[in-house]
């Protein structure tokens, strides 16, 4: 560590490492943030921020809109199964690429791959595949479930949606549980089927309990997208049909690019901010206190 | 015997059951490859067919009508400059921030960190709003800035994680030997980063190359628009037509697939780690 005494010499320290980071840092990030916060108590708009004061008026506004409770609804519910799906499977996936055939890795680049596919992309292969290729299959093969588009239908269009969102993240939740895996010591897997553990018992008593930091991360990283998804629901369901797969965020960008409802629209961006980051700080604060020290 | 017997059927069942995944997995994928290759009224016909003969004129379409090249170019000139100057300057603040602990360094890398809970749509308003008056938007090189701003928070804290593991001693003597502090930075601290630059170059690479809302608000012009903007508009025109589409599909894949054939090991290396951190 160093300590510079003369106050030109720290400027200049400081000018050659940080000042353009940290400039960039500032303009683009938290003075768009502390300005969004602004917007929200203000009557601006998208071409001007003005000084009028308008108190909580957008965020009243906001809370009496039914389109946003509609959004949030949905958004927990495509959150809550995509959560559950996606790690239930991804665990699944990291025990059976685990088990010690031959060709693991081939498999393990299979699941993943998804992943590396932008969401606009994603969307637009599912449609594909929900809007023709089903159909025809539904329709061929006599499957009821299948004989109308998901993507037409409201009541089937959030599970379209969710079903792309388990394709696209379990992989990588694999892999995050593969590491952790991997990381239980061998010895103690030794010990105990030794000591007469069987499969089950090994699972729940040993890996589980160990695999505690590696669900942390991985809940914590699916609730976040769930939450943040935009552009697989912008390519497959455009938030449709009747708005009934319309989550957050693109209710957000549509109330104000769309609808011209900056302040609202900024208002509702804050309150998702304020959903992400509760959601994210307590799952943190309650794993970080149940994890197993070996 | 038994014991062993049940073992090996266990270990079929599972193999089996893998393999049944990993064609769920991997079917979406070649479906559009399949009909990429068909006419149109093929696709509509029967979508789960084989293609009756390879034709490339549904590719040679999609890559005309998609700019696909301009395309392509566009996000690679984005990608690698903006990932560049995310490591370059990320790994500067991080190296100041740990050998330069001031009051003002804790509150910048502070700063830093409660960032990385940000929304991008919880700034996108305000941003355009900031910009557009600016008339700072519809430039690659404004775009690339933009990720230099939203890409430096979590790269920089990667990086600090590894400085601060590195001791001081070994600036010290290169600083004995006449180096200034420049140097010492360059010469000294950036080649021993290169396990965390490369973490930080893939993970931003995957960001930025897939990224679509950021440049959808920023990117106007067509002949600017990265791959994923000009996938969108061309999906906007062409729903009708899906063989063209699905061509259009392939041809967008490609590159990303490639990327990962070559460098698999360090890209599931690379977001392992970045998730853990």
């Amino acid at each position: 560590m160093y300590t510079q005494k003369k106050m030109s010499e720290k400027l200049r320290i400081f000018g050659i490492f940080a000042a353009v980071p940290v400039f960039v840092f500032l303009s683009v990030v938290i003075i768009p943030f502390l300005l969004g916060l602004y917007m929200t108590v203000t009557e601006s708009t998208g071409t001007n921020i003005s000084t009028e004061f308008v108190g909580l008026k957008n965020y009243v506004d906001a809370f009496k809109d039914s389109g946003f409770w509609d959004s949030i609804i949905l958004t927990f519910k495509y959150t809550f199964w995509s959560l559950i799906l996606t790690n239930l499977i991804a665990f699944i996936l990291a025990l059976m690429v685990t088990s010690g055939f031959k060709g693991q890795n081939f498999f393990r680049m299979g699941f993943f791959t998804p992943n590396l596919i932008g969401g606009v992309i994603l969307g637009f292969i599912w449609q594909f595949i929900f809007s023709r290729i089903l159909v025809f299959a539904g329709e061929s093969f006599g499957i009821p479930i299948f004989e109308g588009s998901w993507l037409s239908d409201p009541k089937m269009a959030l599970w379209a949606l969710v079903i792309v969102g388990v394709w696209q993240n379990s992989g990588y939740m694999m892999l995050l549980y593969i590491a952790g895996l991997t990381g239980i010591p061998k010895s103690l897997i030794e010990a105990a089927s030794l000591d007469g553990a069987n499969n089950w018992q090994i699972l729940s008593k040993i890996k589980l309990p160990m695999m505690v930091p590696s669900f942390t991360i991985s809940i914590f990283l699916t609730l976040q997208r769930g939450f943040m998804v935009y552009d697989t629901n912008l390519s497959l369901t455009k938030g449709g049909p009747y708005r009934s797969t319309e989550l957050i965020s693109m209710h957000v960008y549509n109330d104000a690019f769309l609808y011209q409802n900056y302040g609202t629209g900024q208002a509702k961006a804050i309150i998702l901010f304020v959903i992400v980051a509760t959601i994210a700080l307590t799952q943190v604060a309650i794993m970080k206190r149940k994890e197993v020290e070996a | 015997m038994g014991v062993k017997l049940e073992k090996n059927l266990n270990k079929i069942i599972i193999f089996t059951l893998c393999i049944l995944m990993f064609i769920l997995y991997i079917f979406p994928f070649i479906l559009i490859l399949i009909n990429s290759f068909k006419a149109r009224l093929e696709v509509v016909a029967n979508p789960l067919s084989l293609p009756e003969k390879f034709d490339f004129s549904n590719f040679i379409e999609a890559f005309n009508t998609m700019n696909y090249g301009s395309a392509v170019i566009n996000s690679l000139i984005v990608t690698v400059l903006s990932v560049s100057v995310i490591i370059l300057f990320s790994s500067m603040l991080a190296y100041y921030l740990v050998r330069y602990d001031s009051k003002i360094s804790k509150m910048i890398f502070m700063a830093l960190v409660a960032s990385m809970i940000i929304p991008f749509q919880s700034v996108m308003i305000p941003f355009v709003t900031v910009f557009g008056n600016l008339g700072l938007l519809n430039s690659r090189g404004m775009l690339i800035y933009f990720y230099l701003g939203f890409g430096i928070s979590m790269a920089t804290f990667m990086f600090h994680g590894f400085i601060k593991s590195i001791p001081v001693e070994l600036e010290e003597a290169a600083i004995v030997d006449g180096a200034n502090r420049f140097q010492v930075f360059f010469k000294v601290i950036l080649p021993m980063l290169k396990p965390t630059t490369a973490t930080i170059a893939i993970l931003n690479v995957l960001w930025i190359w897939n990224d679509f809302l950021l440049p959808s608000l920023v990117l106007v012009n067509d002949n600017i628009r990265t791959l994923p903007l000009s996938t969108f508009y061309f999906f906007g025109r062409y729903t009708a037509d899906y063989s063209v589409a699905m061509a259009a599909l392939v041809l967008v894949l490609i590159p990303v697939l490639v990327f990962y054939f070559v460098m698999q090991k360090k890209i599931i290396a690379g977001v392992v780690d970045g998730a853990i951190k």
